[in-house]
């Protein structure tokens, strides 16, 4: 048995060993916002937070996570959310909540990143759209 | 009223003569420049639910019952199954079903290329069903694999072959005050969207329902139909939203029928999805090109001869993409002669890959003008200029609308900072310019249809079974719907991705969609005005022909308005309906898209690195509809072309031909950090003879002219030539290495005259 808090909610759950956090996530909660699109950690749409801290989801093993996780469904009204659609930092959508977990990472360590830092800081998240000059806007201007 | 008219289509560059039903376009273009709604920056009708993940992508669906697949395919690039076995498979926990070569007909025991399927295995769990795959005994006769496209052509493993001429090359070359001649080569890039290629596919009484990744879901519609022998009615695609495409996604492909076979087998939902692996070797590519190439030009600059022999190393299917299209539309030369090759190989099939063959053309015309130039001594720019086509080159005929001219004119000022940009360079690190045309298709074309609804309250929802893969589609057309009505940009609401519930629309590819979805959506928007001011002249008891809609209103003559509720609100549960469809394209005319790039660099010479520091990209797409999403459409394209130009290659293993870069740190895409500055400037003209709109398309537009540009700017800062795509540390190294012997050798050779 395997609990844990996601979104400040409890859960207990049953899952084979082996099962990723994206799965659990995805597959036994049903929070598909959380994406999975390379499974091997390579492309960061599977960004959630595990205790505040930003983690590839598709390559954490779900037993061994033990702090609250938040997915991008609990930060459905974090400005960052809004930022990104004033900013039109959203093509086809399907990175773009592993992007905004990560984007919200960084302002909460960083609440005023400079354009090296944001670049720094949001080079593990692929967009294949190329909606990156965006991002940064969203970022730069999240709490406006 | 409809009529029957015999036409040519174009979709990414392949033209075909089809009988069309079109409706006459009989609604006048807006005036240019911004509108109520149109022409002004619009966020994303649906940019918060994909923001906050609350959309459903194919990938996210969760169909109860629903069974998942692992395929069994070629580990080979050649070889036949001598015997395979699913037995093994069937015992496994948890399968549900195998199929095999004979049982669908996307598995074969006749594989030519890596990665082509042969066997599919569905259970309760992905796991399951890929330790199950395991299971499958299978044996394997090896064969001899045809991997270079050279040998290909030489040995007439050939698809196609395409030439075409005008005038007289040879008189062309003898007219030559200068003449230059070089092998241009691209590689293999992979369009790596981020919702890999899937499907569900269940059954419903004798209706097949298929959830999938698309960029067309009648496309789908209509080969599963024609393949599975099923009335196109009895096929319903669906495909709400969907995670990048980029031209890969416009085909049923294997997964699709997999799923399909194993959904009737089993009598339950089927999920057949690619990993990311698998992504990288079947999903597609752009077809590496061999491009020997010749240009002359008297010493004026005057281009009097051009030549191409092109290879196309398409792989084991696919087409002929048009890689001479650049040599043979962008510039006014009297004799031009090209031959293109379909070489046969066995690798991955090709797809069209935003721009096929343009971007991949473009890289060795534009690059060659730049050899051009220096031979010549004359301004890259000028030397573009002065070979300005006022006509289509090829068949004499008029443009609809062509602004390049303007392009070049707003691209002075970029062009002008070469010197500043020139300055800054050091010891090490040199820094250059570069510009680069850019010439592509994006007018669409019939057919495509729009219903509207109108509903008491004054909102409106669009109706039409497109699909928006990303570009914002929903969000242009509304803009378009809401300008008509003349109410809110917030009051539409759009419904697309569905074929069973809604009309024809066209694919999300070649750049056509806002051409041709858009005007369909106006015609709609405008059928309901019409109704709602013949009632309103009811109503109020005044003439038809004084009334107009604007501003939520109906406005009469005197100028007395009547807010749109106060009519429509009578309504109750009643609609006013609408239906539009796109009209015919101008006869006699050839509608393209044109623009230029400059790109500036900066290169370290000691290792190679090439920086793109800033690009600016001027282009001409007609009247722009929503120019935020038109903004990120140029970034977009700029972004996916500096990743071909700079890091992304597909590599293969030269005598096996198995794909050794599958996976998203081996195949390289850019990040944020590699992103320059992006000045993106749209023209706004609306093309006077396309359409109600004189919109045309911008997804492919961008992308075309990056890699000649940074190749340009490359040249201009360091001397050297970039022939070869992708332009890496080694490839660059080499390159200045090469320059630095022929500059010895000029250095040795006698002053001439």
């Amino acid at each position: 048995m395997l609990e844990l808090t996601i979104n400040g909610g409890r859960y207990e759950l049953e899952l084979p060993a082996g099962a990723s956090l994206a799965e659990l996530l995805r597959d036994e909660v049903g929070l598909t916002g959380t994406k999975s699109a390379c499974g091997e950690g390579h492309c960061g749409a599977c960004t959630v937070l595990v205790g505040g801290r930003p983690t590839l989801s598709c390559i954490t093993l779900a037993h061994r996570v033990a702090e609250e996780v938040t997915t991008i469904e609990g930060l459905r009204d974090h400005p960052m959310v809004e930022a990104f659609v004033r900013a039109d930092a959203v093509q086809c959508g399907f990175c773009t909540p592993g992007q905004i977990v990560s984007a919200v990472a960084l302002v909460e360590e960083m609440p005023a990143p400079s354009a090296e830092e944001i670049r720094h800081r949001m080079a593990g998240n692929i967009c294949r759209c190329g909606t990156y000059p965006k991002i940064e806007e969203a970022i730069r201007t999240w709490r406006d | 009223m409809a009529r029957l008219i015999r036409t040519e289509t174009e979709v990414e560059g392949r033209f075909e003569e089809v009988w069309l039903v079109v409706e006459e376009d009989a609604l006048e273009q807006w005036p240019a420049g911004p509108r109520e709604v149109v022409g002004r920056p619009s966020t994303r009708a649906d940019g918060l639910g994909r923001a906050r993940g609350e959309v459903l992508f194919t990938a996210d669906l969760r169909l109860p019952g629903m069974l998942q697949t692992a395929v069994l395919r070629s580990p080979h690039a050649r070889a036949r199954v001598r015997r395979v076995e699913l037995s093994g498979a069937l015992e496994a926990p948890g399968v549900r079903g195998a199929i095999g070569p004979g049982d669908c007909s996307a598995l074969s025991e006749e594989c030519s290329y890596e990665g082509s399927a042969v066997a599919a295995v569905c259970a309760d769990t992905f796991e399951q069903a890929r330790a199950a795959v395991a299971l499958i005994a299978i044996e394997w006769e090896e064969l001899e694999p045809l991997l270079d496209a050279d040998t290909a052509v030489e040995r007439g493993e050939v698809l196609d072959i395409r030439t075409s001429s005008r005038g007289e090359l040879a008189h062309g070359l003898a007219q030559a005050d200068a003449v230059v001649e070089a092998t241009y080569r691209t590689h293999t890039v992979m369009h790596n969207s981020m919702e890999t290629h899937q499907s569900i596919c269940r059954l419903i009484g004798d209706t097949l329902e298929v959830h999938t990744s698309t960029q067309y879901i009648w496309g789908v519609r209509s080969e599963l139909a024609r393949r599975l022998g099923m009335a196109p009615d009895k096929v319903r695609v669906v495909c709400e939203y969907m995670g990048g495409g980029f031209g890969s996604k416009t085909n049923a492909d294997d997964y699709t029928f997999i799923a399909a076979e194993l959904a009737k087998r089993t009598g339950r939902p089927v999920r057949c999805a690619l990993t990311r692996r698998e992504e990288n070797v079947i999903a597609g590519n752009r077809n590496a090109t061999i491009q020997r190439l010749a240009a002359g030009a008297l010493a004026d600059g005057t281009l009097v001869a051009l030549s191409g022999e092109f290879v196309n190393a398409v792989g084991d299917s696919g087409w002929n993409s048009m890689v001479e299209g650049p040599m043979e539309k962008l510039y006014d030369c009297a004799n031009v002669a090209t031959k293109t090759s379909a070489a046969k190989l066995n690798l991955p099939p090709m797809k069209a890959f935003r721009a096929p063959g343009f971007v991949e053309g473009t890289f060795g015309l534009e690059c060659l003008l730049d050899e051009l130039a220096r031979k010549l001594d004359l301004d890259p720019l000028e030397l573009r200029r002065r070979n300005h086509a006022e006509r289509d080159p090829g068949d004499s005929n008029p443009f609809s609308g062509k602004n390049l001219l303007e392009c070049y004119r707003r691209a002075e000022p970029h062009w002008e900072r070469r010197h500043e940009v020139r300055a800054r360079s050091t010891e090490t690190v040199k820094r250059g310019v570069g510009l680069a045309s850019q010439i592509w298709f994006g007018g669409g074309g019939p057919p495509s249809y729009a219903w509207l609804r109108l509903g008491s309250d004054g909102h409106a929802t669009v109706v039409t079974a497109g699909q928006d893969v990303g570009t914002g589609t929903k969000t242009a057309l509304a803009q378009i719907a809401a300008e008509e009505l003349g109410i809110p940009l917030a009051h539409v609401t759009f419904a697309v991705g569905d074929s069973e519930r809604g009309p024809y629309a066209t694919l999300s590819a070649g750049s056509s969609t806002l051409p041709s979805m858009g005007p369909a959506v106006r015609a709609a928007a405008a059928d309901v005005r019409d109704q709602i001011l013949d009632l309103a002249a009811q109503r109020y008891e005044v003439e038809l022909e004084t009334l107009a809609l604007a501003g939520e209103a109906i406005v009469l003559a005197d100028g007395t308005r009547h807010p749109l509720v106060e009519l429509v609100g009578a309504l109750g549960n009643g609609q006013i309906l609408g239906s539009g469809s796109r009209g015919p394209n101008p006869a006699g005319m050839q509608v393209y898209t044109f623009g230029v790039q400059v790109a500036e660099v900066a290169v370290d010479v000691e290792t190679g690195e090439v920086t793109v520091e800033r690009v600016a990209a001027i282009h001409d797409v007609g009247r722009v509809i929503n120019p935020l999403g038109a903004s990120s459409q140029i970034e977009g394209g700029i972004i996916q072309g500096i990743g071909h130009t700079l890091s992304e290659e597909r590599l293969t293993d030269p005598s096996s031909g198995r794909i050794l870069t599958r996976t998203l740190d081996s195949y390289r895409m850019p990040t944020i950090a590699d992103v320059p500055e992006i000045v993106g400037e749209l023209l706004d003209i609306p093309d006077s003879q396309l359409t109600n709109l004189g919109s045309k398309g911008l997804g492919e537009p961008p992308i075309i002219p990056v890699a000649a540009a940074i190749a340009n700017a490359i040249r201009d800062a360091t001397g050297a030539d970039l022939r070869s795509l992708p332009i890496t540390r080694s490839e660059m190294l080499a390159a200045l290495a090469a320059a630095r012997r022929r500059e010895a050798q000029r250095a040795k050779e006698p002053v001439a005259g």
